[in-house]
């Protein structure tokens, strides 16, 4: 499948793109043993800092780091634009999505949506249904997961409105290719991503509750240093200059939240928490958990305190959900989605059913409400039996699954034993949610395969990560006297 | 700062040093055992579980009184809550718990020192435990250099709070055992004996060179006693970390605006060991000041965490 | 009538705790036939309250209680004047669709011993297929009078002889939703259930196509009347339940409840 795919950077065919020329020559100029030795020179630094990224269900994940890989994956200012307003748009009808659910729920009196699609999801959550969060945001830091098929086809393949991590990847990635390859950046106008932490502190003070005047306290909340993304939460709250706590640092008191200091109680205005909804108050949550700060909903119920992202934004990048995003995008900005959904047949439709049923070999078919590869069938790779076994349980129950196409991901030239060969990325950018708009850094999180001809560029499967750039032109300089670093800003209010 | 940040620098400090004052105790202790006749040497292993405090939860294991057997439990044995190791995990699990303060040098140094006895779990014979204690210490020199090359911050100040509070605990504690130990029976207290044992006290709290710098008269009880309890140009001393901990607190209480309950303590305690002359102890009590310093040392802990909201 | 309504909770701890942070659900709301004519929830010691409403539209209070609590003692007194609609529910604001209330937990979930027992003795979701369940388990089981046990499912208490009001609702909710009726857990009071009772009195309500919400109380065999006083509904008891708790410090507590409900015509 390798040979049919687009190469991000050689193009199809071998014929390199001709806006990276100079990106092609410093690969054809440095020879593998040099860029081995800079990769290396990044990895032992990683190691040390100690950055490591959620692995789930390992528990040797804090002393892993995640293979980084020296040969960069570029954006050209033109898709870089058209994929930030695709991004802005889909992340702004996320939250204005997330607003309506647990409000008016007017897009399921449209009929839009399936009412059980809703309320009897899990990721629904009755405890804050009529609470609404200050200026009416919900998903503050959203990471979407995006796939590659041609130069301008991109597909969304996962919103992630929860607690999105990978960020410190971007910076410690972009860190490491300034050392490492000084050079390239004299050769491409890079955008910056290093702003991004003043950018995201811009964002929570500007979703602080009214009232909390011109100063509120920021903190960020882990669930301590023995969660596997620890690094990340404690580089944020370094980087951004505020405190990293932990429930325990924090009290409710009166339906305020205050954080223990050596100095006594300081009141806390707006909390970037990196736990899940289930640990963050017994009181509502999980009684049977002693995670957590109890009364931190009714704080958060009596405006007191803004959480980033917002509880029950679960309901938004659940899979069951993604199907019907094109529509919800259409919904509440009146307009067709510029960033396409990977097309998805919903199993409880006779018709998709039908053509799943069809097609079984072609196919991705997976369960709604599953996760980690579970109840999953990969057609093309499955054997006649395990196919046949499958048809009978999807027929059992097909509202329970989705079927998607298995699609031909971009590659980037990448450094492996033999030398400098493509494989296959997927990219995970940072969009950010105030009060003041929405905006998207210029940069993310590429993900890379790093076996031969594999898709799965999971970390806890032999994937790595790159660097990604976003190259600046005469256009963009533009923007970036309006906006500082190349960020794509738009003014919402 | 927050509390919880405040409480795990305070105890790093306070298992950092109380790690290094094992590793110095252990290092003596073995010098002396090895210049010694057989119930000397005894004798002063049995005197580094009292200084320690682990005397009865040596006696539980079982084990004889014997160099390999206390050496291991006082460091590489981590069933021993008071060992080595187990000072260094400790130190190392509450470094961890506010990594983001520390600077990578520091946090190294800690790591470093805790991964000395990953490498060597074996028997304890005099050469290999020699080998590990000058392993710890070079870990804590290094951690100690990298924490005075770090922002002179609450950080800081917080570790050295901790250290300074477990430096006025260890030798008081050393002092009052070995002074009762070492004074041979019948013999005058202030007249000149075995130089090697008092050579050990002044070894654990690095002061052999400052011994000869201020006195000129030989190794006499009542001037390691002086220099121990009451001068402050020594570090390691009762009163120099007396001093350090007031001083760590005036600097607190200027950075944070607070002066409460520990300040107050602190200051009446450093202004009484101002006034406190060896001459004087030695004749009211020796034992029973020190157990009065100790006993204050705990209070102003208590009221440190108190003050500072520790739980 | 008239109800009024002596609920008390002593919590006694073996070791001081530093701070108390409760969410109670203790407050009855007005409905068509029920009118809150006076209602207090007292603590006897430093405390502040605020008054919230949570997802499913209760009233709750959040207690916070602050310095060396041993002993904290919850008074909630009031009174309630009640009239009947035959167990149907009106002039409740509802903020969730009868819907959601096909979820279930696993304090409700019905297992195969609980759907066969459904469906023999009720086929349907109508009003008549409801009440013969709410007779049937009335008549499956003999009464606990005790304080009922944490955590225990439908499915755990389906096999027992004797259930207590929290246990027999769950049964009936479990079979309630197998038919495909939504149906909640309701938490409050009732004369009918003698005096100093162990705990608040708990039922059901299901939802009847073009009838709406209607409460059966399987402790009774029949649907509530005038004799209940409705103070709050979840999806299962530990979700109504009238206090969630928080505490910071050591020991293990004791919880005493003392619930007396009088009705006067």
């Amino acid at each position: 499948m390798g040979t049919w795919a687009f190469d991000e950077i050689l193009g199809t065919d071998g014929a390199s793109r001709p806006e990276l020329a100079n990106l092609v020559d410093w690969l054809a100029d440095t020879p593998p043993d040099e860029l081995r030795r800079r990769q290396e020179a990044a990895e032992s630094t990683f190691r040390q800092l100690g950055i490591t990224f959620a692995v789930y269900g390992d528990n040797d994940a804090s002393e892993r780091i995640i293979p980084f890989d020296i040969v960069p994956r570029v954006f050209l200012a033109d898709e870089w634009a058209r994929l930030s307003e695709g991004l802005i748009q889909r992340v702004e009808a996320i939250n204005a999505f997330l607003d309506d659910i647990y409000g008016a729920q007017e897009i399921l009196k449209a009929g839009v949506l399936p009412e059980d699609l809703i309320f009897l999801n899990p990721q629904f959550r009755p405890e804050v249904v009529g609470i609404r969060p200050p200026h009416g945001i919900w998903a503050h830091i959203c990471g979407i997961d995006l796939v590659r098929t041609g130069p301008d086809q991109f597909f969304v393949l996962e919103d992630n409105a929860r607690t999105p991590s990978g960020v410190s990847y971007m910076l410690e990635n972009r860190e490491a290719m300034v050392r490492l390859c000084p050079e390239l950046f004299g050769q491409l106008r890079v955008a910056a991503v290093d702003s991004y932490p003043d950018r995201l502190l811009e964002t929570m003070r500007s979703v602080a509750p009214r009232g909390c005047g011109q100063n509120p306290t920021c903190v960020v909340l882990t669930p301590g240093h023995y969660n596997s993304a620890y690094y990340e939460h404690s580089f944020l709250a370094d980087s951004m200059g505020i405190e990293l706590v932990e429930a325990a640092d924090l009290v409710v008191d009166n339906d305020a939240v205050y954080m223990r200091t050596i100095a006594g109680r300081v009141k806390v205005d707006v909390i970037y928490r990196r736990v899940d909804d289930d640990f963050l108050d017994p009181l509502v949550f999980r009684p049977d958990s002693m995670l957590g700060v109890p009364g931190l909903i009714a704080a958060y119920a009596a405006g007191n305190v803004a959480i980033i992202n917002a509880p029950g934004n679960g309901i938004a990048d659940d899979k069951a959900i993604y199907s019907y995003m094109p529509e919800i995008v259409r919904f509440y900005s009146g307009k067709e989605a510029k960033l396409p959904n990977v097309e998805t047949w919903r199993c409880r439709e006779p018709e998709a059913l039908r053509y799943t049923l069809d097609n079984l070999d072609q196919l991705v078919v997976k369960l709604v409400d599953g996760s980690g590869g579970y109840g999953m069938l990969v057609g093309p790779t499955a054997s006649n039996g395990e196919i046949e076994k499958f048809r009978q349980v999807l027929e059992a129950e097909p509202h329970r699954y989705i079927a998607q196409p298995t699609l031909a991901l971009s590659t980037v030239p990448t450094l492996v034993e033999s030398g400098v060969a493509p494989r296959h990325v997927d990219f995970r950018p940072f969009v950010l949610s105030g009060a003041k708009g929405v905006q998207v850094v210029p940069g993310g999180l590429t993900r890379v395969a790093l076996r031969e001809g594999s898709l799965v560029v999971n970390s806890s499967q032999g994937g790595g990560t790159k660097d990604s750039f976003v190259l600046l032109d005469e256009g963009m300089k533009q923007t970036q006297t309006m906006g500082p670093d190349g960020m794509t800003q738009e003014q919402s209010l | 700062m927050l509390s919880r940040t405040a409480s795990s620098l305070y105890w790093l400090g306070r298992y950092i040093e109380r790690a290094d004052f094992i590793a110095r105790l252990v290092e003596a202790t073995i010098r002396l055992d090895v210049l010694s006749a057989r119930p000397a040497g005894e004798a002063a292993w049995l005197s580094a579980l009292t200084v320690t405090d682990t005397e009865a939860a040596f006696k539980a294991t079982g084990a004889s009184l014997t160099r390999e057997a206390v050496s291991r439990f006082l460091t590489s044995d981590s069933s021993n809550p008071g060992s080595l190791v187990r000072c260094l995990d400790m130190a190392r699990m509450n470094a961890r718990a506010v990594r983001i303060a520390l600077t990578r040098e520091s946090w190294s140094a800690i790591n470093s020192a805790w991964l000395v006895f990953d490498k060597r779990v074996a028997r304890a014979d005099t050469d290999r435990t020699l080998a590990l204690v000058d392993a710890v210490k070079h870990e804590t020199r290094g951690f100690e250099g990298a924490l005075h090359r770090m922002l002179r911050n609450q950080t800081t100040l917080f570790i050295r709070l901790g250290q300074a509070t477990e430096r006025v605990d260890d030798t008081a504690r050393l002092l009052d055992v070995k002074y009762h130990l070492l004074l041979p029976e019948g013999a005058e207290v202030g007249g000149t004996v075995d130089r090697d044992q008092w050579t050990t006290i002044l070894q654990t709290v690095s002061a052999v060179t400052a011994y000869r710098w201020l006195y000129n008269d030989g190794l006499v009880p009542a001037n390691v006693i002086d220099l121990l309890l009451t001068r402050s140009e020594l570090p390691r001393s009762v009163a120099g970390a007396i001093e350090e901990v007031t001083d760590v607190l005036t600097q607190l209480a200027r950075r944070t605006g607070t002066n409460g309950e520990a300040d107050r303590m602190a200051r009446s305690r450093h202004a009484r060991a101002l006034k406190t002359r060896s001459g004087d102890v030695i004749v009211s009590g020796l034992h029973q000041h020190l157990q009065a310093v100790i006993a204050e040392n705990d209070q102003l802990h208590a009221a440190i965490a108190r003050q500072f909201k520790f739980h | 009538m008239r109800l009024s309504i002596d609920h008390r909770t002593v919590y006694a701890f073996t070791a001081p705790q530093g701070r108390i942070v409760q969410l109670l659900r203790m407050t009855p709301s007005d409905t068509h036939d029920q009118t809150v004519a006076d209602w207090q929830i007292a603590v006897d010691c430093d405390s502040r309250m605020t008054q919230h409403r949570d997802g499913f539209g209760n009233a709750t209070t959040m207690l916070y209680c602050e310095g060396a609590i041993e002993r904290i003692e919850l008074i909630v007194s009031g009174e309630v004047v009640t009239s009947s609609s035959d167990g149907v529910l009106r002039g409740v604001t509802e903020c969730l669709p009868p819907r959601f209330f096909l979820r279930t937990t696993p304090a409700t979930a019905a297992n195969q011993a609980i759907m066969s027992f459904a469906s023999e003795v009720s086929s349907g979701r109508d009003l008549a297929a409801l009440r013969r369940l709410n007779t049937a388990v009335r008549e499956r089981f003999a009464d606990d009078c005790g304080r009922p046990e944490a955590g225990r499912t439908a499915a755990e208490a389906f096999v027992l002889d004797a259930l207590t009001p929290r246990d027999m609702a769950h049964v009936f909710i479990a079979a309630a939703r197998a038919a495909g009726a939504p149906a909640r857990y309701v938490t409050g009071y009732c004369d009918l259930t003698g005096d100093h009772r162990p705990t608040p009195h708990g039922w059901a309500e299901a939802h009847i196509d073009d009838l709406g919400w209607v409460a059966f109380d399987p402790w009774l065999g029949r649907s509530p009347e005038e004799h209940h006083v409705r103070v709050a509904i979840a999806l299962d008891a530990g979700g109504a339940s009238p206090v969630a708790g928080s505490r910071l410090g050591d020991g293990v507590e004791r919880l005493e409840v003392d619930v007396t409900v009088q009705g006067d015509d």
